[in-house]
């Protein structure tokens, strides 16, 4: 390995060119740039009410039923990582879009773009992971698509798929936070991310550390099913969990105030982001999810939820959007949002 | 500056001077790191680790002696 | 972590924070130099454990915030060229040269890479051998040694395709031009942990002598700040002016003799120019005539245009602990994370950065 060890980390660029006149990577980053591209070239085009929402998913209501819908394309190097592969990520994240927004995930589309001398034996191997977990999340992939591109014009495989899900109970929303809610975390968090960079060409690390990756309905419905009335979910994607509780917080324009000491982080992640000076609140994550909840009902939310679930703060009865962290030593902070991923901080 | 933390180390390879290293350990987390800076490094023994580099062994004596004094001043505060 | 987490814990800080209220009889200005020292401060909500007497200014010690802009440019155009891979530390990728960054570069397409470290940057020049390998061999004291190393290892290696763009910095000579500044308001300072592991503090010495100031060797956790700070108050109540050594369980008097010999060996001291300050004499090191070999200015000629800064930006007096980040008119409107005006917004360790991710809710 020591030979061929430094190759490229998956740069995003985060300075806007001077024109705008082209993508840049961090158009497609999550962050303010994507904002303004949804906003100056989709929204425009594509203009109606379910888009206008903007959630992660649509919410479609065609002749009264209540269907949530949603797409999300995949590309991760490398392909397959501790823990999982693109597969599962393309599986998981979609069903997790779904259950975020409340809704039974049912029915998933996937298309594949794969590269010119792609191994089979890789490509079966992503589609046995997907085969697993859509059995796990309990869809179905029913229709797919495949096109192949040249050697050179792909990073192997990328992979589309949309899900359609039903919406049993209340939607979930943004709307429904209120002051007083408890912030709950479904696990510990930063293992993704980790994860991916423990094996990226110039950082290798050994670690016992693996990606986070599940579906997250059989959590949100078991929430439900104990009889929790969950006002609002967000999954801790790209951005980590600063950005899910700032969203939040920017949507409802209240303040939300966490706790560092109570934010489950495992051990070997946290030596990681001490070696590499990362904040785990803003690494990736796959397979968890922030809660709002009635303060009262967070007890029993906490024992539904698998062990390392964690309270970790408390809606303020503030109208300022800003998340606040009491530090371990009982100082405080702002938790912005970060602009594109973050770097390994070094000196 | 110069973000650099403490860790354990595990092994040391036998190397020429300038390309001595060794892994270490952080957490859990397990890196390469160059140990020609500290000829009398021995395993089980912590290092300050800045960029894939060794910079001291960590005093376990001079960390005890600060935290006495720092726990007089927490007795002297209780009693004030 | 053990070395880290018994330093992070309440109650030492609460029984420090009490120590300096009561240490304390009229105000007092100290400046932290080292940008990580800063972070640690933001990051935790450390100001809030100081009395008001004690005010804190944020130091030049972040190599990313003073590299020169027309280093940046430099690293710019030889990032470009098509047979360079273009290695540095995440940080640098981001601060803005006259037009452009380093990531701006790599969005024209030039190879740039980020390493964890400069040996790994040997490592990819040994397994890419028909490409020129270039590192941004930036920092202060701390990252001297490793650079050096990295250096040594491509000549002892022969390695024909490694070299670097050098733009090594020095803290004392830093800290006597803050000092000898009329402009300048800091009465002690917390000397960087960091550097002095490798440099020991003998150098310090000098400083506090002649310009009346207490100097405290001072670690990143919480506990060390605090602890730096009482030292310093300590000193400042008592009308002392020494060096003292609060980061005893990795600095030593003489500092790590082996790493120096290797910098030496290396680099020569020389006059460099920061960003934001001007130029310092004897504040920077350059290659030995040995390994000018290795300097990526010497193998590929460059002209590059008149550098320019952007005229509202204020950084050189934040690098000074001059004026703090918010008094600056850009701060946070023109000038953000996403689009630096200047280096300090860059850094997670530059104070304009720093205070924007943390301490925006006080300003």
């Amino acid at each position: 390995m020591a030979g061929e060890t430094v190759k490229n980390f998956a740069l995003q660029c985060p300075v806007e060119l001077p024109s705008d006149q082209r993508i840049v990577m961090a158009h497609g980053a999550g962050g303010r740039l994507t904002q303004r591209l949804i906003e100056r070239v989709f929204l425009p085009a594509f203009a109606n009410a379910p888009l206008e929402e903007r959630h992660d998913g649509a919410l479609i209501q065609p002749n009264g039923a209540r269907l949530a819908f949603t797409t999300d394309s995949y590309v991760v190097k490398p392909l397959i990582f501790p823990g999982g592969n693109i597969g599962d990520l393309a599986v998981n994240g979609t069903v997790n879009d779904l259950a975020m927004c409340g809704a039974r995930p049912l029915y998933l589309s996937c298309g594949f773009i794969l590269e010119e001398g792609l191994p089979m034996a890789t490509l079966e191997t992503v589609v046995a992971s997907m085969r697993a977990a859509a059995l796990t999340a309990g869809v179905q992939i029913v229709t797919g698509d495949t096109k192949v591109v040249d050697r050179g014009k792909g990073d192997g495989i990328y992979i589309n798929t949309s899900g359609v899900g039903v919406v049993e109970g209340p939607f979930t929303s943004p709307a429904r936070v209120e002051p007083g809610d408890a912030i709950l975390l479904s696990g510990d968090i930063a293992s993704h991310g980790v994860a991916i960079l423990s094996v990226r060409d110039g950082l290798e690390f050994e670690a016992p550390i693996v990606s986070d990756t599940r579906e997250l309905w059989s959590l949100v419905d078991a929430l439900f099913r104990a009889g929790i009335d969950v006002h609002c979910l967000r999954d801790c994607t790209r951005g980590g969990v600063s950005s899910a509780l700032n969203e939040v917080a920017q949507a409802r324009s209240l303040m939300h105030q966490i706790e560092e000491s109570a934010i489950p982080v495992h051990d070997a992640v946290k030596g990681a982001c001490e070696l590499l000076g990362l904040d785990p609140l803003y690494v990736a994550n796959e397979g968890r999810f922030v809660a709002w909840i009635p303060a009262a009902q967070a007890a029993e939310a906490l024992r539904v939820l698998p062990e390392g679930a964690a309270s970790i703060g408390v809606v303020l009865d503030k109208t300022d959007p800003l998340v606040v962290m009491r530090s371990r030593i009982g100082g405080s902070r702002v938790v912005d949002m970060l602009s594109g991923e973050q770097l390994p901080r070094i000196c | 500056m110069c973000l650099a933390i403490p860790g354990r180390i595990l092994e040391i390879e036998d190397a020429e001077t300038e390309f001595r290293q060794g892994k270490v350990d952080f957490n859990g987390v397990r890196k390469q790191v160059n140990l020609a800076f500290l000829p009398d490094a021995k395993v089980g023994e912590y290092v300050l680790v800045h960029v894939g580099i060794a910079l001291h062994k960590i005093d376990e004596a001079e960390a005890q002696r600060t935290f006495a004094l720092l726990r007089e001043l927490d007795e002297l505060d209780e009693i004030s | 972590m053990k070395y880290l987490d018994e330093y992070r814990d309440a109650a030492l800080v609460q029984s420090l924070s009490a120590a300096i209220r009561s240490a304390v009889t009229r105000p007092w200005t100290l400046m932290e130099v080292c940008g990580g020292q800063t972070h640690s401060i933001l990051k935790s909500g450390l100001e809030a454990f100081l009395p008001p007497q004690v005010s804190l200014v944020h130091g030049p010690g972040c190599p990313v915030c003073v590299t020169p802009i027309e280093l940046i440019d430099k690293a710019v155009a030889l990032a470009l060229r098509p047979e360079v891979i273009f290695t540095s530390f995440g940080d640098m990728l981001r601060v803005p040269g006259s037009a452009h960054s380093l990531f701006d570069a790599k969005c024209e397409g030039a190879d740039v890479r980020i390493v964890y470290s400069p040996l790994d940057a040997v490592r990819l020049a040994q397994s890419n051998p028909d490409r020129q390998v270039i590192f941004f061999a930036v920092g202060f004291e701390t990252t001297a040694p490793a650079n050096a190393m990295a250096v040594f290892q491509a000549s002892k290696l022969g390695l024909a395709n490694f070299s670097v763009l050098v733009a090594h910095v020095l803290v004392p000579p830093a800290m006597a031009a803050l000092l000898e500044s009329p402009q300048s308001r800091v009465q002690g300072f917390l000397a960087p942990g960091h550097v002095c592991t490798v440099q020991g503090y003998e150098e310090y010495v000098p400083l506090a002598e002649r310009y009346r100031v207490p100097i405290v060797v001072t670690g990143f956790e919480p506990v060390d700040i605090l602890e730096g700070t009482l030292l310093c108050v300590r000193q400042l109540e008592e009308g002392r002016a020494e060096v003292e050594n609060q980061y005893s369980r990795v600095v030593r008097r003489e500092g790590n003799v082996a790493a120096q010999r290797m910098v030496r060996e290396v680099f020569a001291v020389s006059p460099r120019t920061w960003r934001g300050i001007g130029e310092i004499p004897q504040s920077g090191l350059q290659l030995r005539d040995a390994y000018r070999g290795f300097d990526a200015e010497e193998r590929f000629p460059l002209s590059i245009g008149a550098v320019r800064e952007p005229e509202v930006c204020i950084s050189g007096l934040v690098l000074q602990g001059i004026r703090k980040p918010q008094e600056c008119p850009a701060f946070g409107t023109a000038c953000t994370p996403e689009r630096p005006l200047g280096a300090p917004m860059v850094s997670s360790e530059g104070a304009c950065a720093a205070y924007y991710l943390y301490g925006r809710r006080n300003s």
